[in-house]
């Protein structure tokens, strides 16, 4: 296959960038798209010329370290997926593809499509956790935690932090990462004590970190690779609202609907 | 040259040693622990988890990854789950059982001592992982679920979805990141080390590498902590991430450090084959799937009809008929070993050959297509993304690859390599898995290491040191920095 590429090109944070084209020919239908970089970076490297910088690791889809905006999307076309599962035969014959970096203030650009995420480490070092230390703790079976529990914590973990619903947002908002942790955690009895400081520190972080305030457009959530639910977020809210509330204590829908 | 092999492995009976030798074990008085600056390598399970407790006990952490963050390591791939001798459910599994397991696995290279240790304290891990919040499966009744793994006859193996790996981790980064808050842990993200330094026989720091910046900085401490996984990618594919590049393990051995058990390396039977010359990664499929599918190759050489048109007859299912009893689920290492014999007597499959069929047709005849998409549905959908073929439809394609390296660094009961102050854990020490890995002990292995290990073992070569710092412009350091910018 031969792809005509336009690709972001930028030095360092303090240079301005600007689209590069590169042609790049026959390309196996079954390589993957980073595979498809490598390709052209080895023609680049042949060439003298600087290859084009891109984050990756895992190659699985698990890591959360790729990243880019394919065709103005973030992870490329296909749903549910990273970039790096992302094959070339999702692509036609002679097709032009544009690639940038993820785009927002609180990323900056390091080079070329490489961004700096470091606001996430961040947030959850301002809160993201439980307070324990290591050795000392029950045992694991003297909590029972329901079924439902566990998988909507489940549901929520299973973020990677690959920072696509910034990318997306309009408003570079980082609501549904923020909302994904702080809902894993709260819903499990281990992480309830801490449940409203912890919402209130990472939200705080997350402002000072000059992340969007978030409008529930959603495009989050449908661009996410491990569809985190925008549900996360409403949870996130009522930890928050809770927070805000000094001491006054205002039982959650499910606890009600437990008992 | 000779060198003196001393495991330093305490006396006294197997079940005692352990406790035995944290009571033994020389104390760092609170008050002194931040004296001492320790320097851990790596970000994953043992790395972080190492990292965090040892911040928790008071040490001063200098901790390095090469990723954008700690919690990106490759530890996060691991997708089955993690063993520990719980019996939770009742059948019959205790601390011996786990151990005996561990050994007989390993065909009996192992050293005993920290098998045993290691069954020890996984009781603790799954507790200490609950506390932090990793979401585990649970059954109705709200306690941990378990299942059998690998061909273990009890179910002791915990598992949070197919992405056990990436929670236990994101347990030990979330310990990790708080120590960070509290200034107790020093987090150097995309920086990778180059090297290892050694004054007057001890490791007193490292040289490494700032993967934006290029800059070449020296890095001193009391001692360093090695956790930087296996050497898989010194194959030329492997399942490893693509930066997991062996450096930090073979700079230390370079330095001196002995290296044990290089030769034993696991090679997991259930991968997605090599599809062309520009691959640059190979994708591990869990290998339930063999508990379902069977594995076949047309009898005779060069018969490149599509598999629907083999007929039965014609078809070797050589797994089930060399191992009856087993059938498709003997070992890791059996499974691997006669997928690469039919290969290379020219009976293997796809556009490469080398590739043996996993055909999931009479289970779905057997128990219907919605119990294997319940079971299997998102390794079905992988295979599917990755090779554009719908394994529902088409046998899958699969071929044995590299994937993880039970030899690594040697080293001693206290986890030590043979460099006074230089440690090596989980994947990058040889000491746990003899020459087979059990499936799911990796992540148990880590994880013991890096929370209830070094954190004790440590203080027993930390009490006896001087709470001086060498200089980074100490000529060890000048030679090793000069030798890395040349
Ligand atoms: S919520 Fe989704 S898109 Fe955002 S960081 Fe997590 S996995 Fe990525
Ligand atoms: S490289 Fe790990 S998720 Fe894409």
């Amino acid at each position: 296959m031969d792809f005509t590429l336009k690709i972001w090109r930028q030095k360092d944070a303090q240079s301005q960038g600007q689209f590069k084209t590169y042609q790049l020919t026959g390309i196996g239908a079954d390589n993957s798209f980073m595979e498809m970089l490598d390709e052209l970076n080895e023609h680049l490297i042949k060439n003298n010329e600087d290859p084009v910088h891109f984050d990756h690791d895992c190659r699985e889809g698990i890591c959360g370290t790729c990243s880019l905006y394919i065709n103005g999307r973030p992870h490329g076309p296909q749903k549910a997926i990273t970039t790096c599962q992302l094959h070339m035969r999702s692509f036609k014959d002679k097709d032009t593809i544009t690639i940038e970096p993820w785009r927002a203030q609180t990323f900056p650009v390091i080079r070329d499509l490489v961004v700096d995420r470091s606001a996430f480490d961040r947030i959850i070092q301002s809160g993201g956790y439980i307070s324990v230390n290591t050795g000392g703790v029950p045992d694991a079976n003297e909590t029972p935690i329901t079924t439902s529990k566990a998988n909507n914590a489940m549901d929520a973990a299973s973020c990677i932090g690959c920072g696509a619903c910034v990318a997306v947002c309009k408003n570079a908002s980082a609501m549904l990462f923020v909302a994904a942790k702080i809902s894993h955690l709260a819903q499990l009895p281990q992480g309830k004590v801490e449940a409203e400081s912890r919402a209130e520190s990472m939200v705080a972080q997350m402002d000072k970190e000059g992340f969007g305030l978030c409008t529930n457009t959603g495009a989050c959530s449908v661009e996410c690779p491990k569809e985190i639910s925008l549900t996360h977020i409403a949870r996130l809210n009522r930890q928050y609202y809770k927070a805000k509330q000094a001491s006054d204590y205002i039982p959650d829908k499910e606890e009600i609907h437990e008992g | 040259m000779s060198m003196k092999f001393d495991s330093k492995t305490p006396g006294g009976p197997l079940e005692d040693k352990w406790s035995k030798h944290i009571f033994d074990i020389k104390l760092v008085n609170p008050a002194n622990k931040r004296k001492f600056d320790i320097i851990v390598v790596g970000t994953g399970l043992a790395g972080a988890s190492a990292a965090a407790t040892l911040a928790e006990l008071g040490y001063n952490i200098k901790a390095f990854c090469f990723q954008d963050s700690p919690r990106r390591a490759h530890s996060i791939a691991a997708q089955g789950g993690i063993n520990a001798a719980k019996n939770y459910q009742n059948d019959g599994d205790s601390v011996y059982r786990l151990f005996y397991d561990t050994i007989k696995g390993g065909d009996y290279r192992s050293r005993e001592a920290n098998v045993y240790r290691l069954a020890e304290v996984s009781e603790n891990i799954i507790d200490q992982c609950v506390a932090q919040g990793v979401p585990f499966a649970r059954e109705y009744g709200g306690l941990l679920a378990n299942r059998s793994f690998g061909g273990a006859q009890v179910s002791r193996t915990f598992y949070a979805r197919g992405q056990t790996g990436q929670q236990l981790l994101l347990g030990a980064y979330s310990a990790l990141s708080r120590q960070v808050a509290n200034g107790k842990v020093q987090m150097f993200p995309r920086t990778e080390m180059l090297d290892l330094v050694v004054v007057d026989g001890h490791a007193r720091g490292i040289i490494a590498r700032n993967l934006i910046t290029g800059k070449i900085v020296s890095y001193s401490a009391h001692a360093v902590v090695l956790a930087t996984g296996g050497y898989g990618n010194v194959f030329y594919l492997s399942t490893n991430a693509m930066a997991s590049n062996t450096t930090a393990i073979w700079r230390a051995h370079k330095k001196g450090a002995l290296f044990a058990n290089p030769c034993f390396t696991q090679i997991h039977p259930t991968c997605i084959p090599v599809s062309g010359d520009h691959q640059s990664k190979l994708t591990l499929m869990s290998e339930s799937l063999r508990n379902d599918g069977r594995v076949w190759v047309p009898k005779t050489k060069g018969d490149n009809r599509i598999p629907a048109d083999i007929p039965e007859d014609e078809r070797d299912y050589f797994l089930e008929r060399r191992y009856p009893s087993f059938g498709n689920l003997v070992p890791r290492d059996v499974a691997s070993r006669n997928a690469k014999l039919v290969c290379d007597e020219g009976r293997g499959v796809g556009a490469t050959g080398l590739a043996v069929y996993l055909d999931f047709e009479d289970a779905i005849k057997r128990i219907g297509r919605d119990t294997i998409e319940s079971k299997y549905g998102n390794l079905f959908d992988m295979y599917k993304q990755i090779t554009g073929e719908n394994p529902y439809e088409k046998p899958m394609r699969i071929y044995p690859a590299v994937h993880y390296t039970m030899g690594g660094l040697w080293v001693d009961y206290n986890l030590m390599t043979s460099i006074p102050g230089c440690y090596a854990l989980g994947e990058a020490n040889f000491s746990d898995h003899g020459a087979n890995r059990l499936g799911a002990s990796a992540l148990m292995q880590g994880l013991a290491d890096g929370y209830f290990v070094i954190p004790y073992a440590i203080g027993d070569y930390l009490a006896t040191r001087s709470y001086d710092m060498v200089p980074t412009d100490h000529p060890e350091f000048l030679k090793a920095e000069h030798s890395k910018n040349t």
